[in-house]
This record gives C-alpha cells, structure tokens and sequence, in this order.
C-alpha cells in the first residue's frame, strides 16, 4: 500500500499531467493520443485527493460513481478493488474515463478544483479500467434472483447500453437491438480510435454481455420490426436510438463528390475502417486541402481524422470566435497540436465545383459578432461585401444532427415534440406510452456519453419499479 | 442466420441466392431493399428483394458482378454464411389498383422489378413488362416475369433475342398505342432510367424509378445516398428508393455514382492479383 501523505503536502502537488504521443508523430496514425497514467503516475495523482467527508465530485457524476472510494483504493494499490467499486454503478469505465468531459462534470465539483488543481478523477478511472482489462480481472456477476419478465433495449449507445446492463444486473432478461452490425453506437462510429479505441469498446460490451445481455444486431426497429409489435412481446421498452441524422448547410454545391457528412465520413473511416483501405473492403475518398464545417467534437474529430488519411491541410471553418468553440478544449488544443488551422468568423456560403462534379473552392463570407442570442453568445452577422473564397478540394459538414424518425413513427402513442425527440418523464424517463421508456441523444439532440448514461441508470430504476409492481407492456 | 440456402448461377457475371433472413422475410414489401456484408471486413452493399418467401424465411437476392465485393459474394457456396445482412430498408412501392402499368427492367433491374409487377397484378392491375439487356444471355428470370406479369416483351441491344433495340423503344410504342397507362415502373442502369423518363415525358404518365446510390448504412444516418430531388435534397435509403423520376437531378445523381471508381478499382485489382496469381493477368512475376 501506498503512503497515506499529509493533507499539507496533498494540496501543494500538482496535477499529473496526462502523458500523450508527439503530434508530429500522431497525425499519421490512428493508435490513442493520450497514453494514460502509469502505476507510480496513478498513485501519486490519486495520493492528492483529501477525502472529502462531503465528496463534491460525486455530485457531478451522472455515473454515480463513488470517487473518492475509488481513489483510496488507488493509493491503497489494490486496483481490483478499486474497479469493483467503480463497477457497481458505472459499466462503461474505460470508456467514460477517456470520453466524458471531466472538466464540466466531476473534476469541476472537485473542492481543489477553486485552486485550479482538480483531482484528474477521469484519467484515474482510465487507468483502473484499462488496468483490469490488461489483467484480466472481471467484475463478479452479480448474485440476482431471475426475474422472468423481458426487456427491449432500442439502440446500443451508452444510453442503451447502461440501461441494459442495470436491467441484466437486477435478474431482468434484456434484448439490445441495434440497427448496425456492431453495437457501440457514436462510440463505434463516430468517435475516432485515436480517441477512443474499439477493442476497448468491444471489451466493456463483451463484458456487458457477461452479465446476460443479449445484443441482437443488423436489426433496425422501425423497419425490421415495428416498436408496436415489440410491444407484444416485451414487458418493457427502454428507446436509446440517439439523434443520429445529419444536417446540411442547404447551401448550393453540397451534393458534390467530395461533400461529406461528419457522419458520413467518421463511419466509413471508423466504423468500416476505411482508414485501413484496402484491408478493408470500405473507401473513403480524402482531399490535398479538406475544410471542416462547424467547431464542436465532431467537427475536431472529423478535421484530425482528415489529416490523418493524407491531408495536406485540414481547416475548421466557424461562424463564430474562438471564444464560442463548443467543442472541449483538450480536443481543441490537440487540434491545435496538430496543425489544425482554424478560420473563424467565416461563413460558407456555396461550395464550388467543376463540370464533373468536383469539389474546388468554397465561397465564404466574412462575420463580425452582434449582440447576444437566446443561446447567450455574441450573434455573428456576415459582413456585407466580404465573400472570399477558400481553395479546398473536400468539405466536411460537422453542423449537427438530429431525430431519425424510424423509431417514433413505428412506436404508436409516444409522443415526440417539434424536433422529433421523444418527450419524457425528467425523473423516470418515460414516455406518455405506459411501460416504454426513453433516453439519450433521443430526448434531448446530441449531448455527451455521460448525460446518456446517466439516463439509463434513471431509465433502469424507473423500468424496475414498473416491473416489480406488477405492470407490464403486453396485452395477456 | 443469413446462410445460402440456395445458388444459381443465371449467366457468367449474374447470380441468384436465396438467403435464410426470417426477420427481413416476415416485414418486406415489394420494392424495398437489405444491405448485407460477406465478411466483417467488406463493404456493406444493397441490393432489391428479388423474391421472398415468408413462411420458409428466406430473401431471394440477384445480383451482377460489378466489383470486388459482388465478386465476393458469386464465390460462396450453399451452406455459406453472410456476416451481416439487414433489411427490410426503404420504402415499400405504392402498389394499388391503378389500371394499366408498366413495369420496365433493364440488368439486374429485371429482378428488381419482379416483386413489384406480381404486386400490382395481384392488385388487379393490368401489368405490361418489358425487360432489355445487352444480348441473350443477360435476359434472366424470364419465366418468373411472365407469371408476374400480363405481358412481357423482352428486347435485347444485339437482337439476338425478343425484340431488337432498347427497352425505351417498345415503351414509346406502348404509349403512343394506349393512353389509358397510368403509371410506369423503371429500374435498371441509371441511364435507361433517365432515358424513359425522357421517353414518358410528353405522354405525362408518373414514372417511378428506384435509385441505387452509394450507400452506407441504409438508415438514415449518414447521408451517403443523397440526391437532389426538384431541387431538394433527398435520402434514397428512407425517402426512397423509388422516385418520380422527372423530378431525379441525373447529371448529380451520376456524378454521385462515380465517387469511388479510383478506390473501387484497386481494390478489384488487388483482389485479382491476390486469387488470380497466374501469368494471364498483370502479374508477371
Ligand atoms: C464524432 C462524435 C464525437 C463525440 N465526442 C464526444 C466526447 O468526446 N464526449 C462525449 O461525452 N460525447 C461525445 N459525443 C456525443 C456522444 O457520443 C453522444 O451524446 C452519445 O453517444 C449519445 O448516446 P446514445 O446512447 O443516446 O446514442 P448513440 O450513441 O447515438 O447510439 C444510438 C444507437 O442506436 C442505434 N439505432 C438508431 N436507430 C435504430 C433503430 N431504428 N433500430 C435499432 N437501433 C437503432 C444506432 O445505430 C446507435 O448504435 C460525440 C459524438 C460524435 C458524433
Ligand atoms: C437500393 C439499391 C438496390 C440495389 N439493388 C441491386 C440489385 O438488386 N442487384 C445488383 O446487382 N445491384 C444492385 N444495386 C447496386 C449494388 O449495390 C452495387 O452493384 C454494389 O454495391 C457494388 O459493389 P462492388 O464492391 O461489387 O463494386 P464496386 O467496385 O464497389 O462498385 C462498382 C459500382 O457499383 C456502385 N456502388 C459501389 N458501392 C456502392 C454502394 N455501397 N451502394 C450502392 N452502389 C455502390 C458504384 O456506382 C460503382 O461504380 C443496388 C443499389 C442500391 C442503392
Ligand atoms: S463517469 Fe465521468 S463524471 Fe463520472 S467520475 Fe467518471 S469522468 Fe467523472
Ligand atoms: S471533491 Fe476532489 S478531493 Fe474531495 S473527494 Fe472528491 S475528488 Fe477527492
Ligand atoms: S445510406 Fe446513409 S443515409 Fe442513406
């Protein structure tokens, strides 16, 4: 075990920064950019932590994850111990130890976190997943008594994920749909292994399935079979299936060859692995100088995936400043690492091409910022007069997405509101159809991995209390 | 899942199969489509339901040698299994009782409309078909669209069999003679769709056409597929894939259709080099 140290010399350490490979190596592979922490690493971050009587940081954690148990176990080396604990309620940790923004959820409850020093309580669940995976420890089934009533799963992100593993863990027999033929959801086909990579994803569901989840994939609800005749069948419904359509500029040229989606391209790079073309079967066509539309996670991701596939020059174009990127600002940093180049305060307009319908240019128009919109940040206005246009031969639309309406339109009696996301229950998740329930990036647009977590374990709760008392979906 | 239950072999480069898919069997329609893939790590492709037959399971694909992954697909066997396939996806054809229809193949198109023609003439329609090809031997399911239909004229380019010349020839004829056709179905290589819009134009009957463009997860969710449809831009794997085909940007939609021909074609060569190795090819070591 390690040493207990002084709470005086607990506050004078720093942060362990996060040990990462060199950009100028990185942007030509897709292998993780942070390292994680090493053992000593882990230990001394983790030694930092006061053990608070009140622990604030939990109270950020969507994942119910008691942090400062964990970390003693850290400091105690006993690392197993330390998973344990964080598997009783997060079943995803290597996953939300790398993706969740820390910085807006725990790290920022962290009582050190006034002294700009927060326990970097994200990277020390990174380190204790990956350790137990790289040791094989797995978390014990649970001891639960079988129940027989059976339950739906739509979709097999976090949300859905989560939701049927909590269900598992409570005896309930849980089916997963998921409409690819890998389940995952963004965490497969969006995020890019080189934030996030696949085997590890691959590993936290084989483990899901341990807990007797039965993913069902190459099944699209809505098509395959309907929400409603599901109901026949199930006790229950939980609908996970995100908001995965994609936005258009809607302006002209963007049906030309070298126009992507976001999603469109992080598919065919990530989830087909494109970039490994022609191991696999699955093309993806890169530009010398490509132009990401939009300045959040995505658009980060598409731009550095970019380059990694041969760009000679990856540009994220933005309406707005630096100071309203959206997207976190590790994931800007790298960015910038990488020789990311960033326009800001430019508006595409029409993206130009030739007669055989190739990209070559994008005209854009100058911005300045006006007065505060509804979303609280300074409105940009094109400034008259000020169109340029950027010499790019492919273009990336990372602008959003929203409701894909397979799901609601087969599910009758569940309500969905103007942008066609289901309208649930804040405390139960559920729907105005008894006996289904809802959560993710369905109920609310694209959001983060944890708030979709975090809706599954409500959604859980919620579906195991109308179960118990008896109620179920199907018509007997 | 997903095993061949079934293999023929229609001509050199078009091949029949009918796979076990009990789910996709129960929920299909004419006119909609799956998306399989032959190994985890190939592409995923879609292709039309030929056929289907709801009580044994099964999904009747028919498809042409077109790339490395349709090439793929022609070398397995009966009792092979597909690593992935999904469906039903896309919209069902609006079958109803319209009066007289005709239903154009042309290729593979040929299958594709076959499902469709027995729907409308089990609606009680009136159902001419005329399907086309290069020469004879690419003239397949013959015997099925002459059951599925009232009809059937078949041409070929060559005029090694049916009637000499395109498809579109014997449309034009048809129309010019009977004015009480209300609707035409055209499916097939992207300019024989374009040409019989151009061809049912001045008569001003709908002509409906499926689009079969580059496509990614059938979905929804990526947009691989889009074209631009009187002027807005439609998904062909949830708005589609049938279309009024006046309305289709063709010159886009082509376009659109080539985007991976560089890529395409070295993976079809490295899949040759790599099970062809003799000295007939490009490899001469
Ligand atoms: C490129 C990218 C990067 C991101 N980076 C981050 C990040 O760093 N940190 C962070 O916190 N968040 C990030 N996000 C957001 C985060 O990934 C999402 O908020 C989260 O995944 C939502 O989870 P979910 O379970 O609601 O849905 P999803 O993850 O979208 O999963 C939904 C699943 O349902 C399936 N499905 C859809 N329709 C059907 C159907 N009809 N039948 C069956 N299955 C269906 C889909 O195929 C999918 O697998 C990122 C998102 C993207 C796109
Ligand atoms: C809705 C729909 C229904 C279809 N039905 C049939 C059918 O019943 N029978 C049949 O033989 N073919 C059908 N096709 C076309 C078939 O999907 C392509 O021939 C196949 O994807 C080619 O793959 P490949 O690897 O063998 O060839 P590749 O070398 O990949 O491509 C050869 C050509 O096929 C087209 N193509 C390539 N990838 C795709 C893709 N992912 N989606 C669509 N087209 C692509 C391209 O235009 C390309 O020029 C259909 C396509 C769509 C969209
Ligand atoms: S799951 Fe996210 S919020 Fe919870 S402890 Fe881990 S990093 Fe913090
Ligand atoms: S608030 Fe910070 S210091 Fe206190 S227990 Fe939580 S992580 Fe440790
Ligand atoms: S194929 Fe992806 S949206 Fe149509």
């Amino acid at each position: 075990m390690a040493e207990m140290i002084p709470v005086k010399e607990r506050t004078r350490r720093e942060q362990v920064p996060m040990p990462e490979q060199d950009p100028r190596q990185r942007i030509h592979n897709f292998r993780e950019v942070p390292l994680g922490y090493t053992r000593e690493q882990a230990i001394y971050e983790a030694q930092r932590c006061l053990q608070c009587k009140r622990p604030k940081c939990k109270e950020g954690c969507p994942a119910e994850i008691n942090i400062p148990q964990f970390i003693q176990k850290i400091v105690e080396e006993d690392f197993a111990a330390a998973y344990f604990e964080i598997l009783k309620t997060d079943n995803l940790p290597a996953i939300t130890g790398r993706v969740c923004p820390q910085e807006e959820q725990c790290q920022k409850y962290c009582i050190l976190e006034k002294q700009k020093k927060p326990i970097a309580i994200g990277r020390l669940e990174r380190f204790v997943a990956d350790w137990a995976r790289e040791n094989d420890i797995h978390g014990e089934l649970p001891a639960v008594t079988p129940q027989r009533q059976k339950v739906a799963v739509v979709g097999s992100g976090p949300a859905g994920l989560t939701c049927a593993a909590d269900l598992a863990k409570l005896g309930y027999q849980v089916d997963l749909f998921e409409a690819l033929h890998r389940a995952g959801g963004v965490l497969v086909y969006g995020i890019p292994e080189f934030r996030l990579p696949k085997t590890i994803v691959e590993y936290e569901i084989k483990e899901i399935e341990r807990l007797g989840v039965k993913v069902i994939t190459d099944f699209v609800v809505g098509a395959t079979l309907s929400v409603d005749r599901l109901a026949q069948d199930y006790d229950a419904i939980f609908l996970a299936n995100g908001a995965g359509a994609p936005h258009f500029m809607n302006i002209p040229g963007e049906n030309l060859n070298e126009v992507y989606s976001a999603n469109e391209f992080l598919t065919r790079s990530n989830l087909m692995k494109a970039y490994a073309f022609p191991e696999y079967d699955t093309p993806i066509k890169i530009g010398k100088k490509a132009a990401t539309i939009g300045a959040g996670n995505v658009a980060m991701d598409s731009a550095r995936t970019a380059l990694r596939l041969g760009a000679e020059k990856s540009y994220i174009v933005y309406r707005r400043s630096r100071q309203e990127v959206p997207a976190r600002e590790e994931e800007v940093h790298h960015a910038e690492e990488e020789g990311i180049i960033f326009h800001f305060l430019t508006l595409p307009i029409k993206i130009l091409g030739d007669d055989q319908g190739k990209v070559v240019g994008m005209e854009c128009l100058k911005m300045e910022l006006g007065e505060p919109d509804e979303s609280g940040r300074r409105r940009p206005i094109p400034i008259p007069g000020s169109n340029f246009s950027l010499e790019v031969d492919m273009v990336i639309d990372a602008i959003g997405t929203s409701a894909n309406p397979i799901v609601a339109r087969s599910a009758t009696g569940v309500e969905t509101n103007q942008w066609g996301y289901f309208v649930v229950e804040e405390e139960t998740k559920a729907t105005s159809r008894t006996g289904i329930f809802a959560g993710g990036d369905i109920i609310r647009g694209s959001a983060t991995v944890i708030s979709a977590v975090g809706d599954g374990k409500v959604a859980a709760r919620a579906i195991e209390e109308f179960l118990s008392s008896g109620k179920s979906l199907r018509r007997r | 899942m997903y095993q061949i239950v079934q293999k023929e072999k229609l001509h050199e480069i078009i091949y029949s199969m009918w796979i076990e898919a009990p789910q996709v069997a129960q929920s299909v329609q004419p006119g909609q489509f799956i998306i399989l893939m032959v190994k985890e790590k190939g592409e995923r492709i879609p292709l039309t339901v030929a056929d289907f037959d709801r009580e044994k399971g099964l999904i009747r694909i028919v498809f042409q040698i077109v790339g490395k992954t349709t090439e793929e697909l022609s070398t397995l066997e009966e009792g092979d299994r597909l690593f992935s396939f999904i469906g039903p996806l896309g919209r069902k054809s609006e079958i109803e009782h319209y009066g007289t229809v005709v239903t154009v193949g042309g290729g593979t198109g040929i299958a594709c409309i076959h499902p469709i023609s027995r729907a409308l003439k089990e609606a009680g329609n009136k159902v001419i078909s005329i399907i086309g090809a290069r020469t004879k031997e690419l003239i397949i399911m013959e015997e099925e669209l002459r059951e599925a239909s009232s009809y059937l004229w078949i041409t070929t380019d060559d005029g090694s069999y049916g009637r000499q010349g395109f498809v579109t020839q014997v449309l034009k004829e048809l129309l010019e003679q009977d004015k009480t056709i209300k609707k035409v179905w055209s499916i097939g290589p992207a300019i024989m769709m374009r040409v019989t819009c151009e061809t049912t134009r001045p008569y001003a009957v709908d002509t409906l056409v499926s689009l079969n463009s580059v496509m990614v997860d059938g979905t929804g969710m990526c947009g691989s597929c889009r074209v631009t449809m009187g002027g807005e831009t439609k998904f062909v794997c949830t708005d589609g894939p049938e279309f009024d085909g006046q309305l289709v940007d063709w010159i886009e939609f082509m376009h659109r259709l080539s985007r991976y021909q560089e890529a395409e074609k070295r993976s079809w060569d490295l899949y040759h080099e790599l099970n062809h190795p003799c000295t007939c090819g490009r490899r001469t070591n």
